[in-house]
C-alpha cells in the first residue's frame, strides 16, 4: 500500500487535484444547463462561486501549517495550484455579480461598490489577488527573487481577512452567522498558527533542525 | 363572537365549467409538478409533504386585481420564501413549516371595534367570496413574483368588525409558537411578528386575505392558513399565518422597521426612486423567466398599481415617509 508521502509524490496527483478542484465549476455549468440551481439561478451562482472562493483561500492557507505539522514535504506541490484555483473563483464570482446582478452595467457596478461596503470589501479582496496569480509561475519567481515574492505573496493574508469581513457583511443583514465563524475559525488557526510562529523563533529554529526546512 | 353572514353557496357562474383562471391555475400546477420531478426527492418530499387541496375561486373584478404578466412556476412561489419563523434561508420554510399545525386556528379580532371577538378559520374562510388574483409581488430584497392568490379583499372582514372612529391603523400579528416555529430561536426579529397599514391602506379593495394559491390551500410555507396581501408595498408589509388583527390609533410599531428603522420604514411602498441604505431599488429580477441572461426589469413606482393606490399618497414626501 502507498504511503501518505509517496501518495504526494505520485504523478497522478496534480492532474487528479486539478480535475477535483474544477469540479464545484463543471457541476454548476451542468446545473445551469439543467436549470437545478433552483428558483433564483442567478444567485445560487454567485454565492457558490464566493463559497468555493473561501474554500480555496483556506486550502491554500492550511498547506503550509499542514507540511509543518506532518513533515510532508511534496505538499508544498499543491500550493500554487489551489491559489489559482482561489483567484479563479474569485474571479468567477465577480464576473457573475457583474453579469447576472449588474448586467454589466459599468456605471451601476461602480457606484454598487462605492454604495455596499461588503461587495467593496469583497472587490478589494479580488483586486489583492490578482498580482497574485499574475506572479504565480516560476519565471516571475525568478524575476522578483525569492525574497521579494514572498513578501508580495503575503497578501494573501490580507485577502483572507477582507474575504471574511465580506462574507460577515452580507451575512449580518439576517445575522445567520453560523458558517461565517466556521470559516473565521478555520482562518483564525490558519493565520494564528503563523503569527505564533513569527513571534517564536527560538522554538521554532530548534523544530527546523529536525524536520524539513522551506 | 363575531359570526359572518351566512350567503350560503353561491354559484357566481351559470355551470359548472371550469373557469380560464381555474385552469391556467391547473396548468400551472401540472408545470410545478414536473419541475418538482426534476428537482430530486428531497423537494418533492417537503412538497409533498404540504397537502395540497384545491381552493375555488372566481376571477376577480376588483380593478388591477389581474395583473398580465406571467405567473411564477409554482414550485418557485412554494420553495423560495422569505418566512424567518422557520429559518432565514429562502429554502427553510419549505424543508421546515411542516411542523405549522393549521387546524384548530382563530383569528382575534381586537382593539378601536365596535364586534371584537375570535373567529375560526373556517368561518373566516365562508366570510368573503374567494377570488383569483394574479398579483405582482416585490420583495425588498430586489427580486419578484408573479402569484396568482386566492382570497377576498381584507376590507370584507374590516367592515364587519366595524371600526370606531378610532381606528387609525390596523395592526397583523403573526402566530410565535417556538414548538411549531424553528426560527423564533433566533434573535433577527422580534416575535411575534408584527405588520400594520394605515386603515385607509387596509381598505383598500387590492389588500386582500389569502388563503390559496395556484388554485390551492396556501402550503404552510406561504403563510398558511392566512396572510395578508398588499401587492403595492414590499412583501415584508404582508404579514403571514395571522392570528391577531387589532385596531389602533397610533401608527403601530413594526417588525422590520424595530430591527433597522434606518432600513424599512412604516409605509414600505414599492418605490423605485426610493433606494435601500444598502442596494437600490430601481431594477428587480423577475423569478421563474428562465434566461439567466435576461435583463432586470425597471421597478415599477406602487410595484405597478399606482394608478389604484397613487391617489392615497398624494401630497406625501414618500423619500421620508418610505
Amino acid at each position: 500500500m502507498l504511503g501518505a508521502r509517496s501518495l504526494l509524490q505520485h504523478p497522478a496527483a496534480k492532474p487528479l487535484l486539478f480535475a477535483l478542484a474544477l469540479l464545484p465549476f463543471a457541476l454548476l455549468v451542468l446545473g445551469v444547463q439543467r436549470d437545478t440551481l433552483g428558483p433564483n439561478p442567478a444567485e445560487t451562482l454567485i454565492r457558490s462561486l464566493g463559497d468555493w472562493t473561501l474554500r480555496f483561500l483556506c486550502l491554500t492557507l492550511a498547506i503550509t501549517p499542514l507540511r509543518q505539522w506532518s513533515g510532508w514535504v511534496a505538499l508544498a506541490r499543491f500550493r500554487r495550484m489551489l491559489g489559482l484555483f482561489a483567484a479563479f473563483y474569485a474571479s468567477l464570482h465577480f464576473c457573475s455579480y457583474a453579469v447576472f446582478d449588474m448586467g454589466l452595467a459599468w456605471n451601476d457596478i461602480v457606484r454598487d461598490v462605492a454604495k455596499r461596503p461588503f461587495i467593496l470589501v469583497g472587490t478589494l479582496a479580488l483586486l489583492l489577488m490578482l498580482p497574485l496569480a499574475a506572479t504565480s509561475f516560476n519565471r516571475a519567481i525568478r524575476a522578483l527573487g525569492a525574497a521579494r515574492w514572498q513578501r508580495l505573496h503575503r497578501l494573501i493574508y490580507a485577502v483572507a481577512l477582507l474575504a471574511i469581513l465580506h462574507f460577515f457583511w452580507m451575512r449580518a443583514g439576517k445575522r445567520n452567522f453560523t458558517e461565517v465563524f466556521v470559516y473565521a475559525a478555520i482562518l483564525a488557526v490558519l493565520l494564528g498558527w503563523r503569527v505564533y510562529k513569527a513571534y517564536k523563533p527560538r522554538y521554532f529554529m530548534k523544530l527546523g533542525s529536525h524536520s524539513a526546512k522551506g | 363572537m363575531m359570526l359572518p353572514k351566512d350567503r350560503g353557496f353561491v354559484h357566481r357562474l351559470p355551470s359548472e365549467i371550469t373557469q380560464q383562471p381555474v385552469f391556467e391555475s391547473r396548468r400551472l400546477l401540472l408545470a410545478g409538478l414536473g419541475a418538482i420531478a426534476v428537482l430530486g426527492p428531497r423537494r418533492a418530499l417537503a412538497q409533498g409533504a404540504a397537502k395540497t387541496a384545491p381552493l375555488t375561486a372566481v376571477r376577480s373584478s376588483v380593478p388591477g386585481a389581474i395583473t398580465m404578466d406571467k405567473p411564477t412556476p409554482m414550485a418557485s412561489a412554494t420553495s423560495y420564501n422569505n418566512f424567518y419563523e422557520f429559518g432565514t434561508d429562502k429554502s427553510d420554510p419549505m424543508q421546515h413549516a411542516h411542523t405549522l399545525k393549521t387546524r384548530p386556528w382563530t383569528v382575534t379580532i381586537e382593539g378601536e371595534v365596535k364586534k371584537p371577538g375570535t373567529i375560526a378559520i373556517d368561518d373566516l374562510l365562508k366570510l368573503g367570496a374567494m377570488e383569483e388574483r394574479v398579483y405582482r409581488l416585490r420583495c425588498v430584497e430586489g427580486w419578484s413574483m408573479v402569484i396568482p392568490w386566492v382570497g377576498y379583499s381584507l376590507s370584507e372582514l374590516i367592515r364587519r368588525a366595524e371600526p370606531t372612529g378610532n381606528a387609525k391603523f390596523v395592526q397583523f400579528v403573526t402566530l410565535a409558537d417556538r414548538e411549531q416555529m424553528p426560527g423564533l430561536r433566533s434573535s433577527v426579529l422580534q416575535w411575534p411578528y408584527v405588520e400594520a397599514l394605515r386603515i385607509d391602506e387596509a381598505m383598500h379593495p387590492l389588500s386582500m386575505l389569502a388563503f390559496g394559491l395556484y388554485g390551492q390551500v396556501l402550503p404552510n410555507q406561504n403563510g398558511a392558513p392566512v396572510r395578508l396581501v398588499v401587492p403595492w408595498k414590499y412583501g415584508f408589509k404582508s404579514a403571514k399565518s395571522i392570528v391577531k388583527i387589532r385596531f389602533v390609533e397610533q401608527q403601530p410599531a413594526t417588525s422590520w422597521a424595530l430591527a433597522a428603522p434606518e432600513e424599512y420604514g412604516f409605509y414600505s411602498n414599492v418605490n423605485p426612486s426610493v433606494d435601500h441604505p444598502r442596494w437600490s431599488q430601481a431594477t428587480e429580477r423577475r423569478l421563474g423567466e428562465g434566461d439567466l441572461f435576461a435583463k432586470k426589469r425597471p421597478t415599477l413606482m406602487f410595484n405597478g398599481y399606482e394608478a389604484q393606490v397613487g391617489s392615497m399618497y398624494a401630497g406625501m414626501d414618500l423619500k421620508k415617509l418610505f
